[in-house]
């Protein structure tokens, strides 16, 4: 009667129609795909060198020359915050990749192999879970002196047990199917049933969590580099970009030395945090209505 | 229920010690001597070389890895963690005096965060895919999306230096440390704790409050000529509060994470800026007092997760 | 849709040819038992065309059509469906029980007289749990997890009192369950539904529903989840409450043996629709409609041997796409190729009773 039957279409097309019915999301990938683009082409966009000290011109405001002004020692804000880029959202990434492996592994594992091992393996998961990272890594950073490599190893330390409990459960679930175990009687090993199996069965909700643990990771970094625990300067990152403006001087008589990496990090979480929530929506339809 | 608090406590206990041989393995790896941790800096500078090598005895410090872990966990467990390598003060006092601040901040905060997470993820959940459950979703994508250090900034900018309302730096006035003065100090940094946790709570409540508002008992509690006001609160919201509490208590090890940033910004004189400051002064003894700090206020966050589990659900209380 | 349907001709309780509607309501003398023989008296609850449609994914799911019944004062008068026939969310219409993706129309949703979809949401609730009370299936799901099953039976008092007093009300709740048969109600209202069985809750669940002494009790599946054994206890439990309220009730079921029990009507409900209304007895003996005589004949008998039931072929329809016809069509051993394209109109053959069948006449 009213019903009109729906048209045939794959599990992909109908994920990107329902992701599409998210401006924000949308919206989103258009901006991260700048945020992108403009890292990769930091050098000629911004004309200057990020690193070249020039005190005369220490902290002017924004200006035909330096578009978003100089910072303390008369570095170009503009360029600095574009290659700040290039390591927020490179720690971003390699962070949610290591969780991802982690995560994928040992979710394997203990799905595969269940018993003790599952319960070893979750109440692992649990004991990342209840730690607050940033401690964690403020604490570590501390004893072992900071750096670039620590911070990602330790946020992606942190940031599995959200993937581990995912593909664990899409494990289990195809344990129960008859096709993988035909394949098990067969004589597969784990690494094929992973590749085979597991890995494609996971990858959207996997898709899911590694996006936020990227808006995740990213924050962690800025905050980790706002404390001077993260990067180190004169490398720049958005959080060191605002380590300075922890004098009320500075908020006070220069913004722009701190507004723009505060919002470009603002906006660069936000932004793959909507991609995430709309991905999820397109995975999975049942989560949004 | 005995027997599960039972169960969760051991195997808290037992997380407990292996995170010890985590810190003591991060302790290994300081740079220097470790009986510099251990003693107090006067006595290791004007001490004679025998009271130094009797007291590397009396530490376990020439005994395996093993001896030495005793001796430092057990020494720990007794409450001395060691002496501050800045002042050779005792770290346990140090960082006594700085746990008052820090829970004073943590509870107003959560305070905060409820009062902000609660109404608003009743309301999403009850007018679901309306303009006020989009905007109560943006609000708590921007809580978790913006750091928190940020948010701090601007809110200095505006408040403390654009308006002066409040002061941005310390718990008090030192000319004038009354109760009025020190609420007036925690203003701002509480409000930015709680706003910055309150969008994982209002999601929390608002998917818990949706499932519950689905639920046959409140069809029951409709059925019975039951207003929407008794509908929701007594009836719903009571059942969605099992979940939730649960997750608001194993989340105060994050709330202390905000709490670390908030503390730098605002001067504020708790465990967080001590931490910080202790990082970036080298005081390895009093990092490590924190570290097993942190892994007691985990321990403590899960048990109380687990006791108001069994607390506010009657079906595992009596059970 | 088929033309010549006309709204109202398909009312479960056509009268007479020309009688006023709702004038003899269904109770033709000698066609319904005792409580239904009064004659010219307003019915206490009047449906009329009522449809109720959702809206989902999949499109609209057409769950009511222009379904009408008549419940006089003190009958008991049966649902009966399989599940997805729209029989429990015709009941729970009455209170605008049903959630908000429902989209209710009606004639009339006549309660005493009043219209229940004029009612503010405080005078609604007045109706709701005083003058009639609800039964729910799961005693499990259908009681508060953490409130005392006291202070579920006391609110419902609390909530219909005019100067509230909770000392009283709990009281009121343990002689409540004290009448449903609860022991030891004193110390048991303080207990929550978890340590209740299952046959405890379905008591308490009915105290509640009896709490303000209502004209009317609407009890859906009210014993479906329960044992076998503890659904023979609560049926006599719904059975005396019944007489000691004088209660009229809605018994939604697909039990056709608890129909057999406790009804003095039934209204037949396939796909969304009315398919017959009878009293129980002619129900029983003469079903006129080819879906009722199939459920009759799943039905275990004393008399038959057990492997002589004969379950209807084939499975209820799909909502959201019933077929065009007459919905049952796929599944009736009569179908014909008129029953293909015209969907048979509910109409009156004979005294108090209706049947939607096109060759209804051929099981007389």
């Amino acid at each position: 009667m009213t019903v009109s039957a729906p048209a045939v279409r794959t599990p992909a097309g109908a994920a990107l129609r329902r992701f599409r019915k998210h401006p924000a999301a949308v919206v989103s990938v258009v901006f991260i795909a700048l945020v992108v683009l403009a890292a990769i082409f930091a050098r000629p966009l911004s004309g200057h060198d990020p690193n070249a000290i020039d005190l005369l011109s220490a902290r002017s405001g924004p200006s035909g020359g330096h578009l978003l002004g100089t910072d303390s020692t008369g570095r170009d804000v503009l360029s600095r915050l574009l290659f700040a880029g290039r390591i927020s959202l490179g720690v971003g990434i390699a962070s949610a990749a290591i969780a991802v492996v982690i995560g994928t592994v040992l979710g394997s594992i203990a799905g595969l192999l269940g018993g003790w091992v599952d319960g070893l393996v979750m109440r692992l998961a649990d004991v990342f879970m209840s730690f607050p990272s940033l401690v964690v890594i403020v604490v570590v950073a501390g004893i072992l002196g900071p750096s670039v490599l620590t911070m990602v190893i330790a946020i992606g330390l942190f940031q599995w047990p959200v993937c581990g409990r995912i593909v664990r459960g899409v494990t289990l679930s195809l344990r129960e199917q008859e096709f993988v175990l035909a394949s098990r009687a067969t004589g597969a090993g784990p690494l094929w049933l992973m590749r085979k199996h597991i890995i494609p069965a996971a990858l959207p909700p996997v898709s899911v969590v590694a996006t936020l643990a990227v808006a995740q990771a990213i924050a962690l970094e800025a905050t980790l580099s706002f404390l001077g625990l993260g990067v180190q300067p004169p490398a720049a990152s958005w959080g060191n970009m605002l380590t300075d403006a922890q004098s009320l001087t500075v908020i006070r008589s220069e913004p722009w030395l701190w507004l723009s990496p505060g919002i470009a990090v603002a906006l660069t979480v936000l932004a793959v945090n909507f991609i995430g929530d709309g991905l999820r929506d397109a995975v999975d339809p049942r989560s949004s209505s | 229920m005995g027997a599960f608090l039972v169960r969760r406590l051991s195997i808290n206990v037992l997380v407990f010690f292996l995170i010890t041989i985590a810190i003591f393995a991060l302790v290994h790896k300081t740079p220097g001597d470790p009986i510099a941790m251990q003693i107090p800096a006067d006595q290791l500078n004007s001490g004679s070389a025998e009271f130094i090598a009797q007291k590397r005895a009396e530490l376990g410090l020439d005994g395996s890895l093993l001896t030495q872990y005793w001796h430092w966990l057990t020494n720990a467990l007794h409450g001395d963690l060691g002496y501050s390598l800045l002042n050779g003060r005792p770290v346990t006092e140090v960082l006594g005096e700085r746990v008052g601040p820090t829970v004073e901040l943590m509870g107003v905060g959560l305070l905060v965060s409820v009062l902000i997470a609660f109404p608003l993820g009743i309301l999403a959940a009850r007018r679901r895919n309306s303009w006020l459950d989009y905007g109560a979703t943006v609000v708590s994508l921007g809580s978790v999306s913006v750091p928190v250090f940020f948010v701090a900034l601007i809110v200095i900018y505006v408040f403390t230096l654009k308006f002066q309302w409040f002061p941005s730096s310390g718990i008090s006035d030192p000319t004038n440390p009354s109760l009025l003065n020190t609420l007036h100090h925690l203003v701002l940094p509480a409000l930015i704790l709680g706003f910055g946790n309150s969008g994982p709570f209002m999601r929390y409540v608002r998917s818990s409050m949706i499932t519950e508002l689905s639920a046959d008992y409140v069809r029951t509690a409709n059925a019975k000529g039951a207003p929407p006001r008794r509908v929701v609160l007594r009836h719903a919201f009571r059942n969605s509060l099992i979940p939730v509490l649960t997750v608001i208590a194993s989340n105060l090890p994050q709330l202390l994470a905000g709490a670390v940033v908030i503390e730098q910004v605002f001067a504020w004189p708790g465990m967080g800026q001590l931490a910080v400051s202790s990082v970036n002064q080298h005081d390895y003894s009093v990092i490590v007092g924190f570290a097993l700090l942190i892994a007691i206020l985990v321990l403590m966050s899960n048990l109380l997760a687990d006791v108001l589990y069994t607390v506010v659900d009657p079906r595992v209380r009596l059970r | 849709m088929t033309a010549e349907q006309i709204p109202g001709a398909a009312a479960a309780s056509v009268p007479g040819a020309a009688s006023a509607p709702g004038a003899a309501a269904a109770s033709v003398p000698g066609a319904a038992p005792a409580a239904a023989q009064r004659v010219g008296e307003a019915p206490l609850l009047r449906i009329d065309g009522l449809s109720v449609d959702f809206h989902t994914d999949d499109g609209v799911v057409h769950a009511v059509t222009d379904v009408s019944l008549e419940v006089v004062a003190g009958e008991i008068v049966a649902i009966v469906g399989e599940s997805g026939s729209g029989k429990t969310v015709t009941a729970m219409s009455v209170l605008r029980l049903l959630p908000k993706a429902a989209e209710v129309s009606a004639d009339a949703i006549a309660f005493r007289g009043t219209d229940l979809r004029t009612l503010s949401g405080s005078e609604l609730r007045k109706v709701r749990g005083g003058p009639v009370g609800m039964i729910f299936q799961d005693p499990m799901t259908a009681l508060n997890p953490v409130m005392t099953i006291g202070a579920q039976v006391a609110e419902a008092v609390v909530l219909h009192q005019a100067r509230s007093d909770k000392k009283a009300a709990w009281q009121r709740a343990v002689e409540l369950l004290r009448l449903v048969g609860v022991p030891d109600p004193a110390e048991r209202v303080k207990q929550y539904p978890h340590e209740f069985s299952g046959g405890m809750r379905q008591r308490a669940m009915i105290a509640m529903a009896i709490a303000n002494d209502p004209d009317l009790i609407i009890a859906d599946e009210p014993t479906t989840a329960l044992d076998v054994t503890i659904q023979a206890q609560v049926l006599a439990l719904l059975k005396k409450a019944q007489a000691e309220t004088g209660a009229a009730t809605i018994l939604i079921t697909h039990d056709l043996g608890i129909v057999a029990e406790l009804a003095d009507r039934v209204v037949v409900m396939y796909a969304g629709r009315v398919v017959e209304t009878a009293g129980v007895g002619e129900l029983f003996a003469t079903p006129r409609h080819p879906y009722t005589k199939g459920l009759l004949a799943s039905l275990p008998r004393m008399d038959v041997d057990v492997d002589q039931l004969d379950p209807i072929p084939g499975n209820p329809p799909n909502m959201a796409d019933p077929p065009a016809g007459c919905a049952f069509h796929p599944r009736c051993p009569l179908a014909r190729d008129k029953c293909l394209t015209d969907r048979p109109p509910l109409l009156a053959i004979g005294a108090g009773r209706t049947s939607a069948c096109h060759f209804s006449e051929e099981l007389a």
